[in-house]
């Protein structure tokens, strides 16, 4: 049995090696020199480029959305895209080495964990331009354009809004990891619902975080959806109604338990984060309640504009209300959810918050 | 070669109980080989039995243990097809996830030619960018092999720990946690305290090393007094410490001073190993991992602790018959791997990265597996597996961003390195090279008689 199986194997691999054999004939017969050229043949001669984290460009996050703003770009603006994804942490110095080396014009960096790689290479390449995601600098680097967000300001709103429809007075809301790009989502939501609460004299409480002691529910990664389940199941059994993850993908785990909650009987709900559920999680869209977007594609689109038309300037971009940087997505098919005095409620919040009368203030939100 | 021998062997190899084995085996005693008399002799600490070893009472585990040992001191041939296998199905998978492949395969009757070479130009040219980011180009020179070098320190230093305790028989997964417990020790030494350069750098090495050795031991001291397994104890204590480094990052102690983020200070320059070229983020460690080499060889092959180290690996019932202390043997060997781990750590924090994040061990704990094994779990082996996975790493990068190539692909090659050493028939197979004529008509009478006899099928 197993002779015959193994004879079987060396035939099989012998054909398989003549094959091999004949291609490789074919493939010097024909030697033709390489004269496809691979398609760079663009029009533009400026070159764009992007290194990812260690979480890399399918991470439905911050790292994909940029990576889609400067696709988009590419196609829009006709200049040349040259990526890189780290797979550790080591790699981002080498990275940049080879972005640089690449000749790129402007090179952007996502998230903190490349701040001191990025100071470096700007540093030692001062005629090259770049441009960090979610991380700015105590000190400005006249080469270095941070961009940054002020999610609390679009999470008070979708906070203000969950509030206002809950039915079991508890919306709960969870992280992914403990930092500050993703707590500021936690602080924003908490203040809208306690902004509800104020105003209308109600007590609907948050689970999953608390602003106070900046501590709360966390998956541990951005990656194991069923962590994001089991974390949602707690929450729901705490009696919340609606729940926002901020896990980029392992959002979909609390999707998952939302949806076998609803199966259930129970009338729950979802806010996405980062972009509009709706369309990039349309699994779920029926429980979409809102989403808190953060707009990263455009802002990244219009720096690739700006700098190529020679506007380059190393000043925060600062992605707010007033910007059009945040915002929340429309309630699409849970619109009849929302009273029309929330949805009045929520546009004078939005305008307040835009005039500065309302300051959303929290731990995590970038330093003027 | 011996190895070679044992295919049949290890084929004939079935569930049958013992009680069969005894005549099959000693039908063909002729075929026993130098490795089973040695195995017998506890590495001739006495003469060789007239009886071999497989048929003896109560060795029932044996078997097994000659599988393993082929996995982890397979023949240097072995390895090298290994890779060469590898990176040609990693070339076909390159080719088919190319876009002018796709492009020109749809018209492929009309001009096949067009297909062939986009065929041929999708995997030689990313195959180049690797060659160039890794070895040579000629903007740079040699510049991105000193990157190779660099990459491969950490790599290197971890491995010979798993190396280590491969001889002694254990399958050590825990240098990963090793890694971070040093890294850990090592930063803090390096951000927290300021010394005078020279004795910064060795008071961060004794930290790590010693962090490391310490995570080791507790294996050790697991497996040797309760007999727990040691890949069940290091695969958690992994996990004990990734979470126990995300924990302390997020407290004063570790975070850097006015930033929300998990991420630790920099390392004092005086904490970090110095550099050896400028240009380059090739750093003394290098140095350091060369010397370990050379320490390990001299510890496995002209030390009475080494030796019995193998003794206790290839036959632990043999090796404790022989009077070696098994149990000390085996937390020894693991606190050496956890120190040889912790340089690992060392040098990845003070020499590549030189701040602590959550990701500072990156995978060097679970790649240095795959070098271990590709390096037949010897010091210069691994050395030498070392320098190429090192050289994956730091081609890659060239490769993704020249060619669009996915740095994936790389993960695809080792991972099918490691799956090729696991299986050294079908790379036999592939390449023709099991044992000759003669040797192949005695191997399936063998398995007949061993499935009549066994009946175990």
């Amino acid at each position: 049995m197993k002779n015959s199986l193994r004879s079987t194997l060396k035939r099989g691999s012998m054909a398989g090696m003549a094959t091999a054999g004949a291609a490789a004939l074919l493939l010097s017969g024909c030697g033709a020199p390489p004269s496809t050229g691979g398609g760079t043949n663009t029009a533009s001669n400026y070159i764009g480029c992007i290194v990812s984290d260690s979480g890399g460009f399918d991470d439905q996050s911050f790292n994909q959305s940029s990576y889609e703003g400067i696709k988009k770009s590419e196609k829009d603006l006709g200049i040349t895209v040259k990526s890189a994804e780290s797979k550790a942490n080591s790699d981002y110095e080498t990275n940049l080495n080879g972005m640089i080396a690449a000749g790129c014009n402007l090179t952007f960096t996502v998230g903190f964990l490349l701040g001191d790689a990025t100071k470096a290479a700007a540093g030692k390449n001062t005629d090259k331009h770049f441009a960090i995601i979610d991380f700015a600098y105590s000190q400005p680097i006249p080469n270095v354009k941070p961009v940054v967000y002020d999610t609390a300001q679009a999470a008070y709103l979708a906070g203000y809004a969950a509030a206002s429809v809950s039915k079991t007075g508890k919306v709960g809301t969870f992280g992914g990891i403990k930092i500050p790009t993703v707590t500021i989502f936690m602080d924003g939501f908490y203040d809208g619902v306690q902004a509800y609460n104020k105003a209308k004299g109600k007590n609907v409480a948050v689970v999953g975080w608390d602003k106070a002691t900046q501590d709360g529910s966390f998956t541990g990664d951005f990656e194991k959806q069923d962590t994001g389940k089991q974390v949602t199941k707690n929450l729901l059994d705490q009696g919340a109604d609606i729940v926002m993850p901020v896990a980029g993908p392992v959002g979909k785990g609390a999707g998952a338990a939302l949806r076998e909650a609803k199966g259930a009987g129970k009338d729950v709900k979802l806010i996405w984060v980062d972009s509009d559920g709706y369309l990039t999680a349309p699994e779920y869209k029926d429980l979409m309640l809102t989403s808190v977007i953060k707009k990263m594609d455009e802002a990244v689109e219009t720096l690739v504009k700006d700098d190529k038309d020679g506007k380059f300037s190393n000043e925060a971009y600062v992605g707010t209300l007033k910007n059009s940087g945040v915002a929340i997505a429309p309630f699409h098919d849970l619109d009849s959810a929302v009273s029309a005095d929330t949805k009045k409620e929520l546009d004078s919040l939005k305008s307040d918050i835009i005039s500065g009368k309302l300051v959303i203030e929290s731990k995590a939100s970038p330093k003027k | 070669m011996s190895t070679e021998d044992k295919i049949p062997h290890a084929e004939a190899d079935d569930p049958a109980p013992a009680a069969a084995e005894g005549p099959v085996t000693q039908e063909s005693a002729e075929d026993v080989q130098a490795a089973d008399v040695a195995l017998d002799t506890a590495g001739g600490a006495h003469a060789p039995s007239a009886v071999p070893v497989s048929s003896q009472s109560g060795d029932t585990g044996h078997r097994e243990a000659t599988v393993w040992q082929q996995i982890v001191h397979g023949n240097a041939l072995v390895s090298v097809l290994a890779v060469l296998v590898a990176l040609v199905l990693g070339g076909i998978l390159i080719a088919s996830t190319d876009s002018n492949v796709a492009k020109t395969g749809s018209y492929f009757f009309a001009r096949p030619s067009d297909f062939l070479s986009a065929l041929w130009n999708a995997m030689t040219r990313s195959y180049v960018a690797l060659f160039q980011g890794s070895i040579f180009n000629p903007r740079q020179g040699f510049l991105p092999f000193l990157e190779t070098m660099t990459v491969a320190t950490p790599l290197i230093c971890a491995a010979l720990g798993v190396a280590l305790a491969f001889r002694a028989g254990l399958f050590n997964i825990g240098a990963q946690g090793q890694v971070i417990i040093s890294a850990t020790l090592a930063a803090y030494a390096g951000f927290t305290w300021h010394l005078p350069f020279g004795l910064h750098i060795l008071v961060v090495l004794v930290m790590g090393v010693l962090g490391g050795a310490a995570w080791g031991a507790i294996v050790g001291i697991l497996k040797a007094r309760t007999g727990a397994h040691e890949v069940i104890v290091t695969i958690m204590l992994n996990y004990v410490a990734l979470f126990l480094l995300d924990y302390l990052l997020n407290t004063p102690a570790f975070r850097r001073p006015g930033e929300a983020s998990p991420i630790s200070p920099r390392l004092d320059e005086t904490a970090a190993y110095p550099g050896i070229f400028p240009d380059s983020r090739l750093h003394l460690g290098f140095l350091v991992a060369v010397a370990l080499c050379y320490g390990v060889w001299w510890l496995l092959n002209r030390s009475t602790v080494g030796f019995e180290f193998r003794a206790v690996g290839a036959n632990p019932a043999a090796a404790r018959t022989a009077g070696v202390n098994v149990p000390r043997a085996t937390i020894v060997v693991m606190a050496l791997a956890g120190a040889l781990a912790g340089f690992g750590g060392v040098a990845q924090v003070a020499g590549t990265e030189k701040v602590l994040t959550g990701g500072v061990a990156a995978q060097i704990g679970f790649d240095s597996i795959t070098v271990a094994l590709l390096g037949r779990s010897t010091p210069w082996g691994t050395f030498f597996a070392g320098l190429l996975f090192g050289a994956f790493r730091a081609g890659a990068v060239q490769m993704q961003i020249q060619t669009g190539t996915p740095i994936d692909i790389v993960l695809v090659v080792q991972s099918l390195i490691v799956l090729f050493i696991a299986a050294p028939p079908l790379i036999r197979s592939i390449f023709g090279l099991n044992p000759g004529k003669k040797k192949k008509i005695k191997a399936p009478r063998r398995a007949a008689v061993a499935t009549t006899t066994g009946g175990a099928k």
